[in-house]
């Protein structure tokens, strides 16, 4: 875990023109505020993506990423999704090394994750899991003795718990 | 007769029926879309400089100068900071035009220049046609990638049909809430293909987006009610949102001394007895100790930059700081506030006194007498030694302008001086580059003033080391009979860093002296300019009236001692209530 200050994660609404990515990622770069993931993608409307960015610092920081966002043009709204409030995912490909001898271990730990074999190979397997980061990380430690070979990860997404949601209305 | 009088008169009626219709929906050029966007923005000058990616752009300029005047300076430099003085001496949006590469990069500076002084302002620049457009072609670059951390906004427009929407869009980014400059970048193919155009009004433009509820103005108007010495920190934001009546009520109804950064001056009459002068680095002894001993600290349209507050720790270290500004993320960034209001100044301003007139305040009278005290005790002077004195210069021309001229200024010790010695009394009329500190801005800004205010004399207070930079505008502003007065204060050296060297590096003078064989009244006259020399002080009135009278641009070039140096001073690390005021 890098940076300091406590993790946040936020929660932006843009629109989707060229460059936005640049402005927001280059925004923090600019500024010095560390950002430990960014994920982003369409929502229901094609025109507007939604950028989930994990970011680190203390509550001034913090605060300033939030104006320093909603002052880009693109940007349309800025949402900060708390821990207790908000679900947490993210996605791991994990290929590991694999013979016949530990291919039915492997294939039992993937089963205690709830995680998916999507491919076999002679000597390896990749393994799909979706979960929060404890949850990843746990299953990846689990992993590791059996010889990890490549890993890749989204980088965390999430959306508040319950009926609420960022509604463009306020 | 009569009716073929009518006859004549109703078809003269339906031909400009025809021609209107004609005009609100027909298929256009990229070229004339923008030329016609202009127009529907009410811009009458622009500052450009023709190539071949706006070639089309200067073919539509051509068929239509009568209604848009272009002005072509030297160099791409001179064109943006040409539209940043016109702005900042107008308040309307500057407007300045580049082909791509080179001409779109010589425009940085100035954009940067505007962005961080919130200038409104739209720069336009061509570029390679589309289908080239990411292969590295002839005078190719990517100017919305290069610019995206120095504008408010910018565009590359790819589709002629995005065209003047992007425009319209732009001159509303630029004014609206905090102003700003924008660029919109627009391939070559786009300026020739056509699409339909319909004339539209601008955009509606609003300086803040939100009102300010009832109990923010009632929360920051009682915090001012219990101050027992309040003090005013006024900046950039008063004059942006000409809230200067307002900030001179509020001042008066409180009996508070008003301090301005550099951005601020001309936000509040430098001759008001309540004027405390400019805080900060080389603010005035008495705004810093003000500022130090004040219990309320209200920053209006100001962002404490490092120039003001120097060590943030121990600039107003027993005050409440309330800060009003348009801009939220100027809220808590340089310095933690105790209250704020986040809206247009004049709005904010005009809303706290409705509320405090009729409300009991503190009584003064122990911060009005110690204020008045401390400004006879650090009066804002100097030794009258080493010759000739910029200061003094400064004081003159403030004396033959009666104060109603427009000082544009260079960047180091030639800007400080002028912001100290010559006192404003009006907004727009202090043109310098705060927060970029940009050389070489001062002549380019100047010819924009003087084009946008052609009823003001204009005057370039530049140091020899500024002027040298982008001295080539001379031949801009003598070809538009610009009467622009431009006094180097020539110490032949380059000042401000000389003075650190002198007082902060044990005197080794590197690189700062230019004692160059640049003769500058030649120089004026090869431009052909009004060259004039200034060597004793009892030559200043005479040189300036003489300057004044010519009717011309004119360089005077100002024998000044390189040892002379800007007080006061907070030296780098210090509190500002530590301000040195002599050597």
């Amino acid at each position: 875990m890098s940076g300091e200050g406590k993790r946040h994660v936020i929660s932006v609404l843009v629109e989707n023109q060229p460059g936005v990515l640049t402005r927001v990622a280059g925004l923090f770069a600019r500024r010095g505020y560390s950002i430990d993931s960014l994920s982003v993608g369409e929502t229901r409307e094609p025109d507007i993506s939604r950028m989930t960015i994990v970011a680190r610092g203390d509550d001034a920081i913090i605060e300033q990423i939030k104006k320093q966002l909603d002052k880009l043009i693109d940007v349309i709204k800025v949402v900060f999704l708390p821990a207790e409030s908000s679900v947490y995912r993210e996605l791991v490909l994990v290929k590991v090394k694999a013979d016949p001898e530990s291919r039915a271990s492997i294939s039992g730990i993937v089963d205690i994750f709830r995680a998916r074999i999507i491919d076999v190979a002679p000597n390896s397997v990749t393994v799909e899991l979706t979960g929060d980061q404890p949850k990843i990380q746990a299953f990846v430690d689990l992993m590791e003795p059996y010889g990890i070979r490549e890993l890749v990860r989204t980088g965390l997404t999430a959306l508040q718990r319950g009926d609420e949601d960022i509604s463009l209305d306020d | 007769m009569f009716v073929f009088h009518r006859v004549g008169w109703a078809s003269l009626c339906i031909h400009e029926y025809i021609r209107k219709k004609e005009v609100r929906n027909m298929k256009l050029t990229g070229a004339a879309i923008w030329l016609e966007c202009l127009k529907e923005q009410n811009v009458d000058t622009i500052f450009g400089y023709p190539g071949g990616a706006v070639l089309n752009i200067y073919d539509a300029l051509a068929k239509h100068s009568h209604e848009i005047r272009h002005i072509l300076p030297s160099h791409e430099q001179g064109a943006a900071h040409a539209a940043d003085g016109y702005a900042r001496a107008t308040g309307k949006v500057g407007v300045c035009l580049a082909t791509s590469g080179p001409g779109a990069t010589n425009l940085v500076t100035g954009i940067a220049t505007a962005y961080m002084d919130s200038v409104p302002m739209v720069a336009f620049t061509g570029n390679v046609g589309s289908p080239l457009l990411g292969k590295d072609s002839f005078q190719e670059v990517d100017i919305t990638g290069i610019t995206m951390p120095i504008t408010k906004h910018n565009f590359m427009v790819k589709d002629v049909n995005q065209l003047a929407h992007t425009i319209r869009r732009a001159f509303q980014i630029a004014q609206e809430g905090r102003p700003g400059p924008v660029l919109i970048d627009i391939p070559k193919d786009v300026t020739a293909d056509t699409a339909e155009y319909e004339q539209q009004p601008p955009l509606p433009v609003q300086r803040s987006k939100k009102s300010i509820p009832d109990y923010i103005i009632e929360q920051a108007a009682e915090l001012i009610q219990g101050s027992k010495r309040p003090f005013i920190y006024a900046g950039g934001g008063v004059i942006l949102a000409d809230a200067m009546d307002e900030l001179v009520e509020l001042a008066e109804l409180l009996q508070a001394p008003v301090s301005c950064s550099l951005m601020g001056l001309g936000g509040f009459p430098g001759t008001h007895p309540q004027f405390a002068g400019m805080i900060g680095m080389h603010g005035t002894k008495t705004s810093n100790v003000a500022a130090t001993q004040c219990d309320v600290l209200i920053a209006v349209g100001a962002r404490f930059s490092d120039r003001v507050v120097s060590d943030v720790k121990r600039f107003a270290p027993d005050a409440k700081i309330l800060h009003i500004d348009i801009d939220p993320a100027e809220i808590n960034k340089n310095i933690a506030s105790y209250y704020n209001v986040i809206g247009d100044a004049k709005k904010v301003l005009r809303l706290l006194l409705d509320r405090l007139e009729h409300s009991e305040l503190e009584s003064k009278d122990d911060w009005v007498t110690e204020l008045k005290q401390w400004q006879k005790t650090y009066p804002l002077t100097y030794p009258k030694n080493n010759g000739l004195k910029p200061q003094f210069i400064m004081e003159r021309i403030y004396e033959l302008t009666k104060g109603d001229a427009v000082i544009v200024t260079e960047v180091g010790q030639n800007q400080i001086w002028a912001a100290q010695f010559y006192k404003y009394t009006k907004p727009r009329t202090w043109l310098s580059s705060g927060g970029l500190g940009t050389m070489g801005y001062g002549l380019g800004a100047a010819i924009g003033a003087q084009i946008g205010r052609p009823d003001k004399r204009v005057f370039n207070i530049a140091g020899d080391g500024c002027f040298r930079m982008n001295c080539n505008e001379l031949a801009t502003a003598v070809e538009y009979e610009l009467p622009i007065i431009i006094v180097i204060l020539n110490n032949r050296s380059l000042g401000m860093v000389r003075q650190w060297q002198d007082l902060f590096y044990d005197r080794r003078f590197s690189q700062t002296t230019i004692d160059r064989t640049t003769d500058f009244v030649k120089l004026a006259e090869a431009f052909g300019a009004l060259g004039l020399r200034l060597e004793r002080t009892e030559d200043v009135d005479a040189v300036l009236q003489q300057a004044l009278d010519a009717r011309r641009t004119v360089v005077i070039d100002c024998q000044i001692n390189p040892n002379e140096k800007v007080f006061p001073i907070v030296p780098p690390g210090a509190a500002i209530v530590d301000i040195i005021t002599e050597e």
